[in-house]
């Protein structure tokens, strides 16, 4: 990039807004991202750190001639980190993140009615020595439970910062926020408090050994207190074979022979129990009807039947409410895309837009209906805490299948689609449960199989009633009820075998029930379907217009003028309706023909030896092979190699089905092959953007490549044994 | 006696830790260490994990990890 003084102009003459980097740091739940929106408004950019999974959520925010940068940092407890994301916190505020600079301040968000525990992130925080602001967060709370702060005394304790008390959803307090972020870049700490003297003395210590060195005093005290692996290399550097006693002397000294995280913990909330009383004064509350009715609900039997009810109501609202959207996105599409077909003269041009470009977009958008009611559902839970509540609820469940609660949530999101799942499983301290749930997760019956299995059952199995159950239905079911035990079976196999390791701990902080405040939920569903479009959507264009082209190119010359033949043969005798009837007929046809030899034709012959013993024949090949990058576009596939129509009604491309046959005049759909087609379907990961995202997630190719030969292993076998039992 | 033995509505005092496990350094580092008073608020479906209420939070804990607080029973509430 050229600077001022590249394009000719003198570099003194140029005045630049001064820019200050700000983290904001705070415990998990405190209203932080809120506090962010809020002081940053719509000014803000999402993108990802090098290397891992957490996104980077920066905004900016302008006071007189400053520019301030802040950076929205995952929810944290400690230094101590557990997750990815609670590393990168320590990270960032320690300037060991490449592309993000050490930050200048500090802005600490700390929920006002739970002090207790977010005074230990404040001792912490202020001993960086960094300038810092403190937001005391959720006032109204603390006002309405009579837990009145002392912000004063609590500034003076930290080392004299400035502390505020603000309402994050009503904005409450923030004007006083803006004007002590301002000041606090004019103060400087000179000195700042130590909570824990032994700790720093034992640092300085082993600083003097390692002189040259380029670790911080905070690196080597997080190397004594939690192996950081930054500081441990540094000393390591510094003092060779040395290192590793050296560090065990300190440590010894320092802690005896307890857990130092233990003697840290007893050390730091020893100076909150003595402060504490000087700081804050709670009032008996009167206890609030609210509060009684929350109390109640978080028994476990009404807490069960509310999640059992809220379950049914997300699953009523991705299913039934979304529909009509779906279906209406799916026409416009089509509509679109017809109209182009007949505004171009007809040609490659005028099929890459209309089945490649529009029908590639359209099979995008069609998902953000459900994908927007299930993140709903979702940020709604967060934000009133009753996602933790959850995780509670279900976590001895889960811990029978070596998971813990924190699973339940991703795999139940999964029923809609596995790529925000998912990214949701980020709430998972742990690597090996996290994976473990990340390979369950594509197993959900996802929304994209639903339509080929409408198609199959309706078409298919018997529309019986058995006592009170209806056959469809129970098919139905059982396809569901596969994908469920599959993705437990999966993860159960995993925790006992690649991912074998301790039972994962489960602690969690169980937030109060809170009115969700409707600006944050709808700006983090914004976020999140931006997040979709980009991560899932561009994938999913992508396979689309590849599949398109594979079923387009090469086109044969002689099918495109015998079909032109037909028609001008056909003008001759018919009209009106039954012309137009006739014209889409041969239209089909050709298509279907023209298929038949294209790329995606040619590789469904070639494929058919290894399908044959699933009874499935060239076209149904083809399809198969069509719908690994995507399953949503397998029906539509199916419509046009059955020369129906890509557009095709349900009821018209059944009929086709049933008839289909093999060269020798077998029937190619027997109900033993169906059975087999339906539990393919349920059991492969054919889902290019859940491959790209497990990828991401798990930062390797190993998991999606593992993940997509067992998905596909087992759907083989399992429609083989089908067939092959079945057909006997 | 330790936390896993507190009902729905016991108070406690912890009078030790045994921090082998991670999990209970992640309690610790929430503030359930030596001299922290605490409320049981109840268990989940069998009463595995468990709640308990400090200063005014919940938060919620396994009963393996319970057992490894050993606690002096305060008051009962009066529910």
């Amino acid at each position: 990039m050229a600077g001022p003084a590249a394009i000719g102009i003198p570099l003194e003459s140029v005045t630049v807004a001064r820019s200050v980097s700000i983290a904001v740091v705070g415990n998990p739940n405190s209203g932080k991202s809120t506090l962010f929106n809020r002081v940053t408004g719509l000014n803000q950019r999402t993108a990802n750190y090098p290397g891992v999974t957490v996104e980077k959520r920066t905004g900016k925010l302008t006071l007189g001639s400053t520019v301030f940068d802040l950076i929205d940092l995952p929810g944290i407890y400690s230094l101590s980190p557990e997750s990815t994301d609670e590393r990168i916190v320590v990270d960032v505020l320690l300037g060991r993140v490449p592309g993000t600079p050490q930050p200048d301040a500090i802005l600490a968000v700390v929920d006002s009615t739970r002090l207790y525990q977010g005074l230990f992130l404040l001792q912490q925080l202020a001993e960086l020595g960094r300038p810092m602001v403190v937001a005391l967060t959720m006032a109204d709370d603390a006002d309405e439970r009579r837990i009145a702060i002392d912000c004063d005394a609590l500034g003076a304790k930290l080392g004299g910062v400035p502390v505020c008390r603000v309402v994050a959803t009503t904005g409450k307090g923030f004007s006083a926020l803006r004007s002590r972020i301002a000041e606090a870049m004019e103060r400087s700490n000179a000195e700042s408090p130590l909570f824990w003297p032994a700790l720093r003395h034992e640092a300085v210590a082993l600083e003097k050994d390692i002189r040259g060195s380029d670790a911080s005093l905070v690196d080597i005290e997080r190397a004594l207190v939690d192996d950081d692996p930054v500081g441990v290399e540094a000393i390591r550097r510094a003092l060779g074979p040395e290192a590793d006693r050296r560090i065990a002397a300190h440590r010894h000294s320092l802690c005896g022979d307890d857990p130092p995280l233990a003697v840290e913990s007893r050390q730091r909330y020893r100076w909150i129990a003595e402060v504490l009383p000087q700081l804050q004064s709670t009032a008996a509350a009167p206890l609030r009807f609210k509060r009684r009715i929350v109390d109640w609900i978080n028994r476990p039997y009404p807490a069960t039947a509310l999640f059992l009810l809220l379950m049914a109501t997300v699953f009523q609202a991705v299913f039934a409410w979304a529909t009509p959207m779906m279906d209406l996105i799916d026409a416009a599409a089509g509509g679109l895309g017809g109209w182009v077909q007949d505004a171009l003269p007809a040609g490659a041009l005028a099929s890459f837009l209309a089945d490649g470009v529009i029908a590639g977009v359209g099979s995008v958008v069609i998902f953000l209906p459900q994908i927007l009611i299930l993140f709903l559902f979702i940020i709604l839970m967060e934000d009133t805490g009753y996602l933790a509540r959850t995780a509670f609820l279900m976590d001895r469940a889960m811990r029978a299948v070596g998971l813990s609660g924190q699973s339940v949530v991703p795999l139940i999101s999964g029923f809609a689609c596995a790529v925000p799942s998912i990214m949701a499983t980020r709430v998972i301290p742990n690597r090996r449960d996290r994976i473990a749930t990340i390979m369950a997760t594509p197993f959900m019956t996802c929304s994209a199989r639903l339509p080929i299995y409408a198609l199959l059952i309706a078409a298919f199995v018997p529309n019986l009633t058995v006592g009170l159950a209806n056959v469809q239905g129970l098919v139905l079911f059982g396809l569901y009820l596969l994908g469920i035990l599959g993705g437990i079976g999966t993860a159960l196999l995993l925790r006992k075998s690649a991912l074998r390791g301790p039972k994962p701990s489960f602690v969690l902080a169980l937030p109060e029930f809170r009115m969700p405040n409707a600006r944050t939920v709808l700006m983090k569903l914004l976020d999140r379907a931006l997040v979709f479009l980009r991560r899932a959507g561009t994938v999913i264009f992508a396979v689309a217009v590849v599949v398109w082209a594979l079923a387009y190119f090469p086109r044969a010359a002689d099918i495109e003028s015998q079909r032109l033949e037909a028609q001008a043969e056909i003008q001759t005798v018919l009209q009106g309706g039954a012309l137009a009837a006739e014209i889409a007929r041969i239209d089909n046809e050709a298509a279907a023909a023209q298929l038949a030899q294209s790329w995606l034709g040619r590789m469904g012959q070639g494929v058919e030896p290894l399908f044959r013993p699933l009874g499935w024949d060239w076209r149904v090949s083809a399809a198969v092979i069509a719908g690994f990058p995507a399953r949503e576009v397998v029906v539509a596939v199916l419509g046009t190699i059955y020369a129906v129509g890509s557009e095709a009604d349900e009821t018209s491309l059944a009929e086709r089905l049933t008839t289909a046959t093999w060269p020798d005049g077998r029937i190619v759909f027997t109900l033993p092959m169906v059975l087999g087609l339906l539990l393919f379907y349920a059991l492969c990961l054919q889902c290019a953007a859940t491959l790209a995202v497990i990828k991401r997630e798990t930062n390797t190719w190993r998991w999606p490549l593992f993940s997509w030969a067992y998905m596909t292993a087992l759907g083989y076998v399992g429609a083989l044994l089908i067939f092959q039992i079945g057909s006997v | 006696m330790t936390l896993a033995d507190l009902k729905r509505g016991d108070r406690a005092r912890i009078d030790a830790v045994d921090p082998v496990e991670p999990s209970v350094r992640r309690l610790m580092v929430l503030g359930l260490v030596e001299g922290a008073e605490l409320e049981c608020l109840g268990g989940s479906l069998g009463g595995d994990p468990m709640e308990m209420r400090i200063h005014g939070s919940a938060l919620s804990l396994r009963r393996d990890d319970a057992r490894r607080f050993s606690v002096t029973s305060t008051a009962d509430t009066d529910e």
